[in-house]
C-alpha cells in the first residue's frame, strides 16, 4: 500500500540563546507549541497524537521527562511518544511523527523537540568515565577532533576551509531572527585567529550551547485539504540509519550509515542527481568541517571533493547549493531540537517563509541530522509540490 | 562509578511564585478551569491546556487519604528514620500533596487522620522547605492562609543528583582487564572477518558472531589520529593540554583512545609510532589506566597506506 502524502502544516521555533532562565522546561516547550499550532491555524483539539524528542536526559537530570511533560503538551487522552536517538534525535523525531501519517493512523501530529542546556553542562554529562577506560574524552569536540584531522588527511583540504564554513554560518544567522550567536563581523581571518580548543578544531568552528525547542504539525493529504495552508511543505523522503558507534576500520569520516540512508532518500525521492535537483539544505554541522564532510556523505560530492564545494562558495547563500541558510547547529544548538530545527527550517524554504535567509525559488530542500559517534543518521527532502507517487 | 552533578533548574512563572510562597511558609494550589485546587500548582490545565494562572493559597494542614511506610528510607528521602509517605489532602484543595508523615510506626498514622507541615528550620524557596508532614491532633487548624504579595523572588532551584553504581564487566572484558593486571594487552579475533578486537568484545560488531579467539598483543603500536584537548571542563580527569589519540597496536584492527606524552603536543603526527609506558608493577589494578601514556619510539613513522583504513 502506497504511503498517504504528508506535509508539515505548521513551525514554531524560540529565540534560541543561552539561558532562557524565565521559562520552565515545560515553559519553553509550550512557546514553540503555540507557534507552530497557530502557524497551521490549529488548536490542541485538531491534534491526534504528540511525538516530543530530546537527547540524553543527563543533559537536564530530569528522566524520561515527557512523563511530566504531558500537560504543557496537550497530550491527556491522546497518544505521547517520546524518540531518542542522541543528537540526530530532533530528525528522527519529525521522522515518526511523519510515519504516523503517512501510515494512516492519525490525520494530524504535533512534534516537538527541546534542549534546555542552561540547566547543566553537555561537556560533563558527554565526559561521564566509562568502567576501565583511559579518561582522555572531552565532550564532542574531544570525540569529532581526530576524525575532523582524518577528514583533512584523506581529502587534502587546505586547512582553512572550516573557517570559511564558520565565517559564513555566522553571517546567514545575522538574517535569522531565531538564531543564538548573533556575531557580526565574523569573518575568516578572525575565526582563523581565534582559540585553538580541541585541535584541529577552534573556538568559532564550534557550536554554542543553547536553549530552545522547535515544533512542527504533519498532516495528512486529506487534513491539508480540509485547512488554509495554501504553501504546505510535502515530504518527500525519509530515511534513518545506524551503526555501531565503534567497529574495526568503520569509516567515520564518511560513515556507511549516512552514504546509505542518502542514496535511500534520493531514490525514495526521484532524485537522480542531487546537485542539480536539491535546491538548498540545512544539515547538521556542530563543527565546521562537517560541512564538507556530510557533503560527500549525502552525495552532493564526490570523496575528497566536499571542500571545493565550500571553498569555492557553492554552500554560500546565493551559490548554487546553499547550505545552512538559518546559520545552522553552528549558530543555535539546543542539541535535541538541532536536528527538528533542520528539517523545519527545509520546509520553512519551500514554504517560502524563511524571511530573510529564503533561498529564490526554493523547490526542493533537505533537512539532515546525525548523531552519537557518527552513527544515527536522520534525513528528509521536502518539496513545495505534492509528491507525484 | 559515581555521577553526580548540581542541576540548575528554572522554574517558570507558576513554579516560581509557589516555591516562592513555601518560603514564606505559605502554601499554594492552582485553580483550574473546572474550578478544583491542586498543589503543588500545574503549569497547564490538563484538561484545557491553557497556562495556569490562578494561584491560591490553601491551609498547610489537612487530612491522610492514603498512606504506605518506608521501614528502610533511602539517603536524601525526607527523613532518615522510618515514616509514612501519605497523600495529603490539604484544607482549601481538591487534589492530594504526596509528601512524608512523622511518625513513630505505622500503627500511629490511618486514613482520615489529621496532619499539618513541619516546616524546615531553614527556608530558601524550595520543595524541602516542607520538611514533612506530622499529626496535628483534631483541634481545627490554626494555621493562617495569607496572600502572597510582590514578585516571585525564587525563580530558580539547585537540584543535586547523584548516581553510584557497579559495573559488571563481561567474561571477555574480564580477561582483558585481569591481563592488564599482569601488564599484558588481550584482544580477540573475529572468526568471520578476521579482524582482531581489543578490548575484546564478545561478539562482532559487524558479523553479530562471538568472537573466541584469543590473541596476545604488544604494548607498542601507531597513532592513526588525534586531537590536542586544550579545553578545561568540569569533571576533567586531565589537565589541559593534553594529546587524546587513536593508538593502534601493531596487530590489533580498531585503535582505541589513549594519552600521548614524552613529547611536545606539536610533534605529535598521524603515524607516529609509539609504545606503552607502564605504571609502577605494584600499582598496577585491572584497569586501562595501568597504562600511564604512550610515547615515541623513536622509529620512521609508519606509511600511510598502513593505517589509512582506520581514518
Amino acid at each position: 500500500m502506497a504511503k498517504i502524502p504528508a506535509a508539515v502544516i505548521g513551525v514554531g521555533q524560540t529565540k534560541y540563546q543561552a539561558q532562557r532562565k524565565d521559562v520552565s522546561i515545560a515553559g519553553l516547550l509550550r512557546e514553540a507549541v503555540d507557534r507552530a499550532l497557530a502557524d497551521a491555524q490549529l488548536t490542541f483539539a485538531d491534534i491526534d497524537a504528540v511525538v516530543v524528542g530530546k537527547a540524553p536526559d543527563l543533559f537536564e537530570g530530569v528522566m524520561m521527562p515527557e512523563l511530566y511533560l504531558a500537560d504543557a503538551l496537550g497530550a491527556a487522552g491522546k497518544p505521547l511518544l517520546r524518540v531518542h536517538t542522541a543528537g540526530s534525535v530532533g530528525g528522527s523525531t519529525a521522522i515518526v511523527a511523519a510515519s504516523l501519517v503517512q501510515a494512516g493512523v492519525h490525520q494530524r501530529v504535533l512534534t516537538v523537540a527541546f534542549e534546555k542546556q542552561s540547566e547543566s553542562n553537555a561537556m560533563w554529562a558527554l565526559s561521564v568515565p566509562v568502567p576501565f577506560i583511559m579518561p582522555v574524552h572531552a565532550g564532542a569536540g574531544g570525540y569529532f577532533a581526530p576524525h575532523v584531522r582524518s577528514y583533512i588527511r584523506r581529502s587534502g583540504a587546505p586547512t582553512h576551509v572550516g573557517a570559511i564554513v564558520a565565517a559564513k554560518d555566522r553571517q546567514n544567522a545575522l538574517k535569522n531572527p531565531y538564531a543564538h550567536l548573533q556575531n557580526e563581523g565574523t569573518t575568516v581571518e578572525s575565526v582563523l585567529a581565534s582559540t585553538m580548543l580541541w585541535d584541529p578544531i577552534r573556538y568559532d568552528e564550534t557550536c554554542p550551547s543553547s536553549d530552545g525547542a522547535c515544533a512542527l504539525v504533519i498532516a495528512s493529504e486529506d487534513a491539508v485539504a480540509a485547512s488554509d495552508i495554501a504553501n504546505p511543505a510535502w515530504i518527500h523522503g525519509t530515511q534513518m540509519r545506524s551503526e555501531p558507534t565503534t567497529a574495526a576500520e568503520r569509516d567515520q569520516v564518511n560513515p556507511h550509515a549516512g552514504r546509505e540512508a542518502a542514496a535511500a532518500l534520493w531514490k525514495q525521492a526521484g532524485i537522480t542527481n542531487p546537485y542539480d535537483e536539491v535546491d538548498c539544505a540545512e544539515i547538521y554541522v556542530p563543527f565546521s568541517w562537517f560541512e564538507p564532510m556530510w557533503l560527500e556523505n549525502l552525495g552532493f560530492a564526490a570523496e575528497g571533493e566536499g571542500w571545493k564545494l565550500t571553498e569555492s562558495g557553492v554552500t554560500a547563500l546565493g551559490g548554487d547549493l546553499p547550505v545552512n541558510m538559518s546559520g545552522g547547529v553552528l549558530s543555535s544548538n539546543p542539541i535535541g531540537a538541532s536536528g527538528m530545527i533542520r528539517f523545519a527550517e527545509a520546509s520553512l524554504q519551500v514554504m517560502g517563509e524563511a524571511g530573510e535567509h529564503q533561498v529564490d525559488g526554493a523547490r526542493k530542500a533537505l533537512g539532515h541530522a546525525y548523531g552519537g559517534g557518527s552513527q544515527f543518521f536522520a534525513m528528509w527532502l521536502v518539496g513545495a509540490e505534492k509528491p507525484s507517487s | 562509578m559515581k555521577v553526580e552533578f548540581d542541576y540548575t533548574r528554572s522554574l517558570g512563572p507558576v513554579l516560581s511564585r509557589f516555591m516562592s510562597a513555601l518560603a514564606q511558609q505559605q502554601v499554594l494550589g492552582g485553580r483550574l478551569a473546572d474550578g478544583t485546587v491542586v498543589v503543588p500548582p500545574p503549569e497547564y490545565d490538563p484538561v484545557t491546556h491553557e497556562a495556569v494562572t490562578d494561584l491560591v493559597p490553601v491551609s498547610w494542614a489537612g487530612v491522610v487519604q492514603s498512606w504506605t511506610w518506608v521501614p528502610e528510607p533511602f539517603a536524601g528521602q525526607p527523613l532518615d528514620r522510618p515514616f509514612a509517605f501519605a497523600h495529603v489532602l490539604l484544607d482549601g484543595a481538591d487534589a492530594p500533596l504526596l509528601h512524608a508523615v512523622a511518625v513513630e510506626s505505622p500503627a500511629d498514622i490511618s486514613t482520615g487522620m489529621r496532619v499539618q507541615v513541619r516546616w524546615a528550620d531553614e527556608l530558601t524557596g524550595s520543595i524541602r522547605d516542607i520538611a514533612c508532614f506530622e499529626p496535628a491532633g483534631d483541634a481545627p487548624a490554626s494555621v493562617s492562609v495569607s496572600v502572597e504579595s510582590g514578585e516571585p523572588e525564587v525563580t530558580g532551584i539547585v537540584s543535586p543528583v547523584h548516581l553510584e553504581y557497579v559495573y559488571a564487566a563481561s567474561p571477555e572484558e574480564s580477561k582483558f582487564f585481569r591481563g592488564l593486571a599482569d601488564g599484558k594487552l588481550f584482544g580477540q579475533r573475529c572468526p568471520v572477518c578476521q579482524k582482531v578486537y581489543v578490548p575484546p568484545r564478545g561478539a562482532c560488531p559487524v558479523d553479530g558472531v562471538p568472537t573466541t579467539d584469543e590473541v596476545e598483543l604488544p604494548d607498542r603500536g601507531t597513532v592513526t589520529t588525534f586531537c590536542i584537548v586544550n579545553v578545561p571542563f568540569q569533571g576533567q580527569k586531565i589537565e589541559p593540554p593534553y594529546v587524546s589519540a587513536y593508538v593502534l597496536l601493531d596487530g590489533a584492527d580498531i585503535a582505541f583512545l589513549h594519552l600521548i606524552l614524552d613529547v611536545d603536543a606539536a610533534d605529535v603526527r598521524m603515524g607516529m609510532r609509539v609504545e606503552a609506558v607502564w605504571k609502577p608493577r605494584e600499582e598496577w589494578t585491572t584497569d586501562l589506566n595501568n597504562i600511564r601514556y604512550f610515547r615515541p619510539t623513536g622509529e620512521p613513522d609508519a606509511d600511510y597506506e598502513t593505517y589509512k583504513q582506520h581514518l
